[in-house]
């Protein structure tokens, strides 16, 4: 490439001298090249934005796109490599990926029409989230003052399914290739060197090829977009894995809590999903996890109990400090403390349910390039333990399309770097501090150690007494 | 060499009475590669479209009863004089509108069909023409909607011709919409010595502070010649962030808006050409997304 750079280059430098060379010599040259160009342009489709990952959050994109006004006139493509995900009534059973859904990532979801498939095909609404630690009695509790929904628990499925729907709804804006993967991107030159194509090209692994004005990377942590067009990532195994799984409780009961409990191992969390199942999601050391999946049943249920109402791990020095700082505030700030509930036992698992994958953190320096932007976890990826991974990524979705639309109607070039810039700048204003608070979170409740707990109880317990910190 | 840059650039050199200034193609012949370099020489320009443009689909909109927001401009026939590199002349097409842009000087029209010739959608609704304005009124009498003459009527000869060819090539209740340079001190300091000499905004020796044109002398002009103008918005360039924006004063930059009286009766052609009540004064507010 550098040597064609450097042609390209001596042609840039000579081209203002053209009127001192023969004219019948240059005009040739010229048009061969212009010609030729043109007609490989015309050989292979051009997008105006393809989205690479049709996973939740890259299917999201290309469909408000597709829904959007000023992208009447435009063409869209959607490239996921695996099949096409669509139920027209949920399984009796629970798909064991679920996600905690936000009240603005609902709304986004609405706006395209897609919140009214979730709620026709299943979901389960939650007003409050009490949040503990294994180590003290120290607790926070969530919910709305107007007691409305705090956010909804929805199986991945289930959101999938609603946005094929609306994907089909705009299928003549939208192109979607199923079964597709992208093998290889070709990065465009600056524009202003003359001669060669200034699109994106993409090569499917079946051997087609695409050309887009705008490439978004929506194709998850390890994202391929991410690497080939080699934007750094700063990233983070953590030593833990999450083991998820739908179980079913020993009473019906009216289940509008998401409850979390922070074990020295990691946080173990309960999302409700009826009356009568929840979900799990256990992050836990590697092995821990291993042996989990592997345990029967009884013994699985049992482990899951035992976490939640365990108190082995606490110590009579924090319980008395937590004692005292409690009884403080409960002077200074008499309603500072919610009522403490109690979560639900688990009778049983779903068989088959049970399944396990790594944790890690992740955060690429840069979202956008060029004709290029990354959304969702290939931008930015997450620890379960706030729920937050998704709705980063309908974040993301709502700024870039936000920035696109307006983009649209001034008639300006979509890969433009000037409005892509502003999205960068808006989104990592807002993810970075988010994402390290979650880092951090996640460090400081995987010790035992007493001072580290004490700080840590204290600090939830004055966070819950606290509206403004909280 | 002399000869072979005649035969080159022959066609745009007709009469003394053309509008087309020769020195002014000399000028900008050397940078007619640059254009589409959004960083390079031409990034003031790139950064006019975020005002320049929104102000020509709005008024067009607010003027108009039957369009569609995902294709704004779509049936809309657009001259865009001095086209240049083809810088407004592509979001215009992107909006939907039939583009015909012209510039007198032919590396920057090669440049121009160079550039659009990867999208077919440009490629087909842009026509790019060697010509100066004269060249192409006596085809286009009357032809075309819209006419745009951005950062063009400070390189002309002769303004009134050049009004007068407007005129003829526009439609009845037509509109003229003009971006140029005001001739005042300010204009000079800013525009010229800041602009050209210490900031190297604009290439130096691009603009010669005795052609720069005051809003007063082309309202009357426009006026005078079966126009009526509409709007006068004073513009302004932050070279910080490289942004343009609205302001009240026209001082340095300002955008015209004129409509050529038509059958429909837009409005009277005996306004007063000094008449400041009759014509808003107010930038489009609220259009910019």
């Amino acid at each position: 490439t550098s040597a064609a750079m450097a042609a390209v280059c001596c042609r840039e430098l000579l081209a203002p001298f053209g009127g001192w060379l023969l004219a019948g010599q240059r005009a040739p040259f010229l048009f061969r090249s212009r010609s030729a160009a043109a007609a490989a342009a015309a050989a292979e489709p051009l997008y105006d934005v393809v989205v690479s990952g049709g996973g939740m959050v890259g299917s999201a994109m290309a469909a408000v796109l597709g829904h959007d006004i000023h992208f009447h006139d435009k063409k869209i493509a959607l490239l996921e490599a695996g099949p096409r995900k669509e139920y027209n009534h949920v399984p009796d059973t629970y798909s064991n990926r679920v996600s905690s859904i936000s009240p603005g990532s609902a709304t986004l979801l609405s706006s395209f029409g897609a919140w009214d498939h979730v709620c026709s095909l299943r979901l389960k609404p939650f007003q409050r989230m009490q949040v503990w630690d294994a180590c003290s009695e120290a607790m926070i509790v969530f919910e709305k003052d107007d007691l409305n929904d705090m956010g909804y628990i929805v199986e991945n499925d289930v959101i999938m399914s609603a946005l094929t729907k609306q994907l089909d709804a705009v299928a003549d804006r939208v192109e979607v290739f199923y079964g597709s993967r992208a093998v290889g991107y070709t990065w465009p030159l600056p524009s202003h060197i003359c001669g060669t194509s200034p699109w994106v090209q993409i090569e499917l692994a079946d051997g087609r090829r695409l050309q887009t004005k705008l490439l978004i990377g929506a194709d998850g942590h390890n994202s391929v977009v991410r690497k080939e067009a080699e934007i750094k990532n700063i990233e983070h195994q953590y030593d833990q894995s999450a083991v998820v799984a739908t179980l079913h409780l020993s009473e019906a009961t009216n289940n509008n809590v998401a409850w979390q409990r922070f074990l020295p191992t990691g946080p173990i969390a309960l999302l409700p999903l009826s009356d009568t199942a929840s979900s799990l999601v256990w992050s836990t050391s590697h092995e821990h996890a291993s042996e989990l999946l592997t345990m029967d049943e009884e013994s699985f249920v049992d482990s899951i109990n035992s976490a939640f109402w365990s108190n082995v791990n606490h110590s009579d020095f924090i319980d008395t400090a937590g004692a005292m700082f409690r009884s403080a505030l409960s002077f200074l700030r008499p309603s500072g403390s919610a009522v403490r509930q109690l979560p639900p036992s688990v009778a049983k698992v779903d068989p088959e349910s049970r399944a396990m994958f790594p944790l890690g953190m992740g955060h690429a320096t840069e979202y956008v390039q060029h004709r290029v932007a990354l959304i969702g976890d290939a931008a930015h990826r997450v620890h379960p333990l706030a729920g937050q991974g998704v709705n980063l990524g309908f974040g993301d979705i709502a700024c870039l399309a936000h920035h696109l639309s307006a983009a649209a109607f001034n008639g300006n070039d979509l890969g433009s770097l000037k409005h892509l810039l502003k999205f960068e700048t808006e989104r990592q204003r807002h993810n970075v501090s988010l994402i390290a608070a979650i880092d951090v979170l996640k460090r400081l409740y995987s010790t035992k150690l007493a001072p580290l707990v004490l700080l840590r109880t204290w600090g939830l317990q004055a966070t819950n007494a606290l509206p403004p910190v909280k | 060499q002399l000869l072979l840059f005649r035969l080159t650039v022959k066609r745009p050199f007709s009469t003394s009475r053309s509008s087309v200034d020769p020195n002014e193609i000399k000028k900008f012949q050397f940078l007619a590669q640059k254009w589409w370099d959004e960083e390079g020489e031409y990034s003031a320009l790139h950064s006019m479209n975020d005002i320049r443009v929104p102000f020509i689909r709005d008024t067009l909109l607010n003027m108009s009863s039957n369009y569609h927001l995902g294709s704004p401009l779509s049936g809309v026939k657009i001259l865009d004089v001095g086209c240049g590199g083809g810088l407004l002349s592509e979001p215009l097409g992107r909006l939907g509108a039939s583009v015909t842009g012209i510039d007198p000087l032919e590396d920057n029209i090669r440049t121009a069909d160079q550039h659009k010739s990867f999208d077919p959608v440009l490629a087909q609704r842009i026509q790019y023409k060697c010509s100066s304005l004269e060249e192409i009124v006596e085809e286009s009498m009357e032809t075309f909607d819209v006419i745009v003459a951005s950062e063009v009527v400070e390189h002309v000869a002769d303004l009134e011709m050049f009004i007068k060819c407007c005129s003829q090539v526009l439609k009845p209740a037509g509109s003229l919409f003009i971006t140029t340079i005001n001739r005042t001190q300010l204009s000079y300091v800013l525009g010229i010595v800041v602009a050209e000499k210490i900031l190297g905004t604009v290439p130096e020796g691009t603009h010669e502070w005795e052609k720069f044109v005051p809003p007063e002398d082309l309202e009357r002009l426009l006026e005078s010649n079966d126009f009526s103008v509409k709007t006068v918005n004073g513009m302004l360039y932050n070279p910080l962030w490289g942004s343009w924006s609205w302001t009240e004063s026209t001082s340095i930059n300002y955008a015209m808006h004129a409509v050529k009286s038509g059958v429909q009766g837009q409005s009277s052609p005996t306004d007063a050409p000094s008449e400041t009540e009759s014509r808003q004064h107010s930038a489009t507010a609220g259009t910019a997304m």
